[in-house]
């Protein structure tokens, strides 16, 4: 079975599921860089923020499709990110701000065997 | 000496129209300080219903400043430079326990830097002048200036009062009125900032708003009456800034970050004398503002020739910083602006050491006896390589990466290999090398034997990914205003055509 590049926690779901549900449409997630409120994944309708023609898709969390930079991909594509929820007050527009908590990118590096059998990337 | 915590009122509403409005909704969000960890008051948790009033009183308030003459306008920005100056230790101390920072730095650096802003641009506008052509005999063309309307402005948490005069000094200088949204992890002190102005500015001139990105941001982003947006932040929210502009189409300014390269060539060992010493302290700038800073110094390139006595000689500065308490006078770093913000440091200093970079010092959260709820980190430097994560990605936070190079242009390489280019420094004694480093590093700003002075009338902006546009300089007046074009005929003839 090939390895995921981008999973979620059972908390980052819940929090999905209620954003979705208080929002009532489809979300996704774009990873953010530079300073600030950078190197935060951030969660938007599908259809409000516009996907870059380059952007590599990493993969699924909880239904929701998670995308980064292609800059962005150069260096981090050697990291499995794990999203989760935590306590925080951040500046973004990403949807959960005003409940309180953030998304947060938990970076660990693959193993030998992981990085052989990572999913495939489509990149232009 | 050491100060005590500031008292602040138990809720804060937004700015609008000269006047203290309640939200719409009556919605408020708690705010704490990094310092203590605790809850200093509650602040105006606002909506689209809060922008659209904002605006509203923005154009009212345009509706007098936008045809004020520049001798009045350049009056009133004197005037809140002057009220500044006359509250700057309440105001910096506002500031400190509202954003984390040492008190040293906003007394001696955010806020004289925010009074000198509106004196800067409080001066430029008496002394500029649109121009004339002479076309030919019978034809002139004169370009004269005129302010846009509205403005919004959503501005970062890192210097809250000094990147809000930024943006707001040359926003009103040129004759608009602002709609301005602070952080949410520091909505404070711009409040606090307000109320000591207010009554030398006319209503409607700067109004605030708080509230977080998606209820308040947005449709102050996408408010359809808006002339322009101001952005300083991560990129992503900067694509959706440029994308919601493009609704209305109006100009955007972006500042989006770096991961500024300072490099250090061999001949500053030269002689040990006062310039190897402020080169030195050039490295050790990175812990700035506990590298919380746009232009954070965060990748020093070394020539390999110097690295092991350069090197020694830094780690002992380093650990010469006087670290401790925000409010003590003494103290060189304070807290990190939030308890996201330090564990996302922390989060890096794992990826770093997991990236197999040599840790040289730090790596760790910072005890802070007064404050164990504070959210403190010891000043970390790494060694490793330009392809590492911690190299290219902006941690916002006291952590340096170092690298080495063999020669001049293989630094110029290593300081070029980054998505960014706001922000860079050159440090060497020989002039030929300068211009070489200078000239070659992609980067808005390049200090050259200086680093992190930003002076009014030196501008500031980003190559690359780092944004779009200028800021701290009198060309930014045209950020803000329209040029319009009167072309007139003196010839008493038809052209003959029809």
């Amino acid at each position: 079975m090939s390895t995921k590049r981008v999973e979620s926690t059972e908390a980052a779901n819940s929090i999905i599921d209620q954003l979705r549900k208080e929002h009532e449409c489809e979300l996704m997630f774009h990873q953010s860089g530079g300073c600030c409120d950078g190197s935060a994944p951030m969660c938007f309708e599908v259809g409000d923020f516009m996907i870059g023609s380059r952007d590599v898709k990493m993969g699924e969390i909880h239904g929701c499709e998670f995308f980064m930079s292609p800059e962005q991909f150069e260096y981090m594509q050697g990291t499995h990110l794990t999203i989760d929820i935590v306590k925080g007050r951040g500046s973004s527009f990403s949807l959960e701000i005003p409940l309180g908590l953030r998304f947060i990118a938990i970076s660990r590096l693959y193993t030998d065997e992981e990085y052989k059998n990572l999913e495939p990337i489509e990149i232009d | 000496m050491a100060y005590t915590k500031p008292e602040f009122k138990a809720q804060y509403e937004n700015f609008i129209g000269g006047e203290w409005i309640a939200p719409v909704d009556g919605k408020y969000f708690e705010a704490s300080s990094p310092i203590d960890g605790k809850v200093m008051t509650k602040v105006a948790q606002s909506n689209k219903k809060d922008i659209a009033l904002a605006v509203e009183a923005g154009y009212k308030g345009f509706e007098t400043w936008g045809k004020t003459s520049v001798t009045e306008r350049s009056r009133v920005l004197n005037a809140i430079a002057d009220k500044l100056e006359e509250n700057l230790e309440k105001l910096a101390l506002a500031e400190t326990w509202d954003n984390g920072k040492a008190i040293r730095e906003t007394i001696n650096a955010d806020l004289p830097l925010t009074i000198d802003h509106f004196r800067y641009f409080a001066s430029v506008i008496r002394a500029e002048s649109g121009t004339v052509s002479d076309l030919d005999a019978n034809t002139v063309s004169q370009e004269v200036h005129e302010p846009l309307g509205v403005v919004g402005q959503i501005i970062p948490w890192n210097f809250p009062i000094l990147m809000a005069a930024w943006k707001l000094a040359p926003a009103i200088a040129a004759g608009n009125c602002v709609v301005l949204k602070p952080a949410e992890q520091t909505p404070i002190s711009i409040l606090i900032m307000m109320e000591v102005i207010a009554d030398v500015l006319p209503a409607g001139v700067i109004n605030i708003v708080n509230g977080f990105g998606p209820e308040a941001g947005k449709p102050l982003a996408l408010h359809p009456d808006l002339k322009k947006i101001g952005f300083t932040g991560e990129t992503t929210t900067g694509k959706l800034i440029m994308q919601y502009a493009s609704e209305n189409i109006i100009p955007v300014t972006l500042e989006l970050g770096g991961k500024s390269p300072n490099v250090f060539m061999e001949s500053i060992m030269d002689k040990d004398d006062a310039f190897f010493d402020k080169a030195i302290e050039g490295l050790v700038l990175f812990a700035f503002n506990q590298g919380e800073v746009c232009t954070c110094p965060s990748r020093a390139l070394i020539q390999e020739s110097i690295y092991e006595p350069f090197m020694a000689r830094v780690l002992e500065r380093i650990k010469a910083i006087k670290r401790g308490n925000p409010l003590d006078t003494e103290c060189m770093m304070g807290a990190q602006a939030s308890n996201d913000q330090y564990e996302k440091i922390l989060h890096y200093i794992d990826i770093g050491t997991a990236e197999g970079a040599e840790l040289l010092i730090g790596g760790n959260k910072e005890e802070v006896a007064e404050y164990p709820d504070g959210c403190f980190i010891q000043p970390t430097i790494f060694k490793g390589n330009n392809k590492m994560r911690i190299f290219q990605e902006e941690i916002f936070g006291p952590v340096l990466s170092v690298a080495t190079f063999k020669d001049i242009d293989e630094a110029i390489e290593i300081a070029n290999d980054t998505i960014y280019g706001l922000g860079a420094g050159v440090w060497t004694r020989d002039v030929h090398e300068m211009q070489k480093l200078t000239r070659s590093i992609e980067a808005g700003r390049v200090w050259a034997n200086c680093y992190h002075a930003y002076p009014s009338h030196a501008s500031f902006g980003g190559y690359k990914k780092s944004g779009i546009g200028r800021e701290t300089h009198m060309m930014m007046l045209n950020n803000y205003r329209h040029t319009k074009n009167i072309l007139t005929s003196y010839d008493e003839n038809a052209l003959g055509f029809f």
